[in-house]
């Protein structure tokens, strides 16, 4: 397939942006891909320190797409935009907030967006009791279902499977 | 000026080079990044809300084992010259110290220290938390760090998400929010070439370099700062063995770059190492970054035992004590004196003098 933007070059990146409800795939090739501001696998790979670097910290950011750009923390009223002009989140629930972007973010930085490291356990809190968890999980899956979140229901659904 | 005394070591036991490979690897430093929950990150954050996160931090350390009794620095109240001090002692980054051109510290920017442990407070993070060892020591920091770390997570609640871990400004260090840098000497490698392909593979094994203080500095006198790039989807363990594993691989590389050196250049490097120690015992004027150029040169002939009567140590306290403001404190200057160079120079001689006569 060619590329939608030069119509010259074979198309690598099927980009899928949602604008005003409508779904817009975009067919580009690599050039035409970075110039919209998609990091292609390609070039990274072409060169992994320069890669590497820009991907890290406030360059990641332009990772995110604009079309999200309003989307607002209601605890600390940081908008993705905020995010992506400054490279810091407002607070903790920014991480709800943005989940979905950030967890491609995470991915893209870490190789990975599961922490596997150590469980906090806050004052006062008993160690969490396995059960509530898991009950905690399926509402959590219920409402990504709902709102066709079908990334997150897949992650979910792995995580209750391990619990169960 | 500020009263370093306060601190038993001056917050610098790390100096004294004698940590394992003592002579290539300075030191070994661990952070945790940590938020508390309910308050808005650093940069978002109102006065009033970083103020009271340093309350909270500062009655949660009085009341832990790890931290009781630990020295606050406001570094908000602080003059600038004393700000630079404990940066240049590697106690508060240059974010915290509010030392960038134009900056001030944050209200509530503070710095808490009890022995190898280190909290800066209202950084990019609420809290940072460090550890810092002597040599090539990351078990030894890590448990320092683990103890007040868990003491301050027992009477604070900390901002954690049951996927992405600790809860951090930037998601750079969200997960374990761990940091772990070695700040190593290479001057067999930078002279024999080989620096380059070093430093490219660690990128590609998820390390990365920065320069002696740190993130956005740069390398002078052959120091990198070795540590991991990436802090979740692997668990503190295994963050700190893939350093570990890593670094040890660095050092070696170090060690047969040197023996190289000695075995076919040995008249060229013995040169190279003596005249830097002529200049450093004799110049009458002489910058910072000469400075520590010429002491990489003598550190490399006290590890090739080609100079002896010469300690580690004095040349980990040259290191530290020939920075601006440092030097400026000790002799009673201000740091913007045009005879700094001139100072540097009569303590560089007096130091070496009385050390190897």
């Amino acid at each position: 397939m060619l590329c939608d933007s030069c119509k010259e070059r074979e198309a690598v990146i099927n980009l899928t942006q949602v604008e005003h409800d409508s779904k817009v795939t975009l067919h580009l090739c690599e050039q035409c891909a970075q110039a919209k501001g998609v990091e292609t696998g390609v070039a990274v790979l072409k060169s992994p320190l320069g890669g590497f670097i820009t991907a890290m910290g406030k360059g990641a950011t332009s990772l995110l797409p604009t079309a999200a750009d309003g989307l607002r923390c209601s605890s600390c009223g940081a908008t993705l935009k905020d995010f992506r002009e400054s490279g810091r989140l407002g607070c903790a629930q920014c991480y709800d907030a943005f989940d979905s972007h950030l967890r491609d973010l995470l991915r893209r930085l870490h190789g990975s967006s599961q922490h596997v490291g150590e469980r906090y356990v806050g004052p006062g809190e008993l160690e969490a009791d396995p059960r509530r968890q898991l009950l905690d999980l399926k509402d959590q899956l219920r409402r990504a279902v709902e709102n066709e979140n079908f990334e997150l229901a897949a992650e979910l659904r792995d995580r209750i499977r391990v619990l169960e | 000026m500020i009263d370093l005394s306060l601190l038993p070591d001056g917050g610098m036991s790390w100096l004294d080079a004698s940590g394992p490979k003592g002579s290539i690897v300075l030191s070994t430093r661990i952070r945790l990044a940590r938020n508390l929950r309910g308050y808005a990150f650093s940069q978002r954050a109102r006065d009033t809300d970083r103020s009271a996160v340093l309350t909270r931090v500062e009655e949660a350390a009085a009341a832990s084992d790890r931290l009781a009794g630990a020295v606050t620095f406001r570094l908000d109240q602080l003059e600038r010259s004393d700000r630079q001090l404990l940066h240049e002692r590697h106690l508060v980054s240059k974010e915290l110290a509010g030392l960038d051109r134009e900056a001030r510290p944050r209200p509530g920017a503070a710095l808490l220290v009890r022995g190898p442990v280190g909290v800066m407070v209202n950084e990019e993070d609420h809290l940072r938390l460090s550890g810092m060892r002597s040599g090539f020591a990351l078990e030894e920091a890590y448990v320092d760090l683990e103890a007040a770390d868990a003491d301050l997570g027992r009477l604070l609640s900390f901002a954690f998400h049951p996927q992405f871990g600790y809860l951090t400004s930037c998601p750079t260090n969200a997960g374990t929010g761990l940091r772990a840098s070695v700040l190593i000497h290479l001057p067999g490698l930078v002279l024999t070439k080989e620096i380059g392909k070093v430093l490219q593979g660690l990128s590609q094994v998820g390390l990365t370099f920065r320069g002696l203080y740190g993130e956005g500095s740069e390398v002078v006198g052959n120091f990198f700062q070795l540590s991991n790039q990436t802090t979740l989807g692997k668990s503190e363990e295994e963050l700190l063995d893939h350093l570990g594993k890593i670094v040890r691989q660095v050092i070696e590389y170090e060690e047969q770059a040197r023996e190289v050196l000695l075995r076919d250049h040995e008249a060229i490097i013995a040169d190279k190492i003596w005249r830097a120690f002529g200049t450093l015992k004799y110049a009458r004027s002489i910058s910072f970054e000469e400075t520590m150029n010429l002491l990489s040169g003598v550190r490399l002939g006290v590890g090739l035992n080609l100079i002896s009567g010469l300690s580690v140590y004095t040349l980990n306290k040259l290191l530290i004590f020939t920075q601006p403001a440092h030097l400026a404190g000790l002799e009673g200057r201000s740091t913007g004196d045009p005879e700094l160079p001139t100072v540097r120079a009569a303590y560089v001689r007096r130091i070496l003098e009385a050390e190897a006569g």
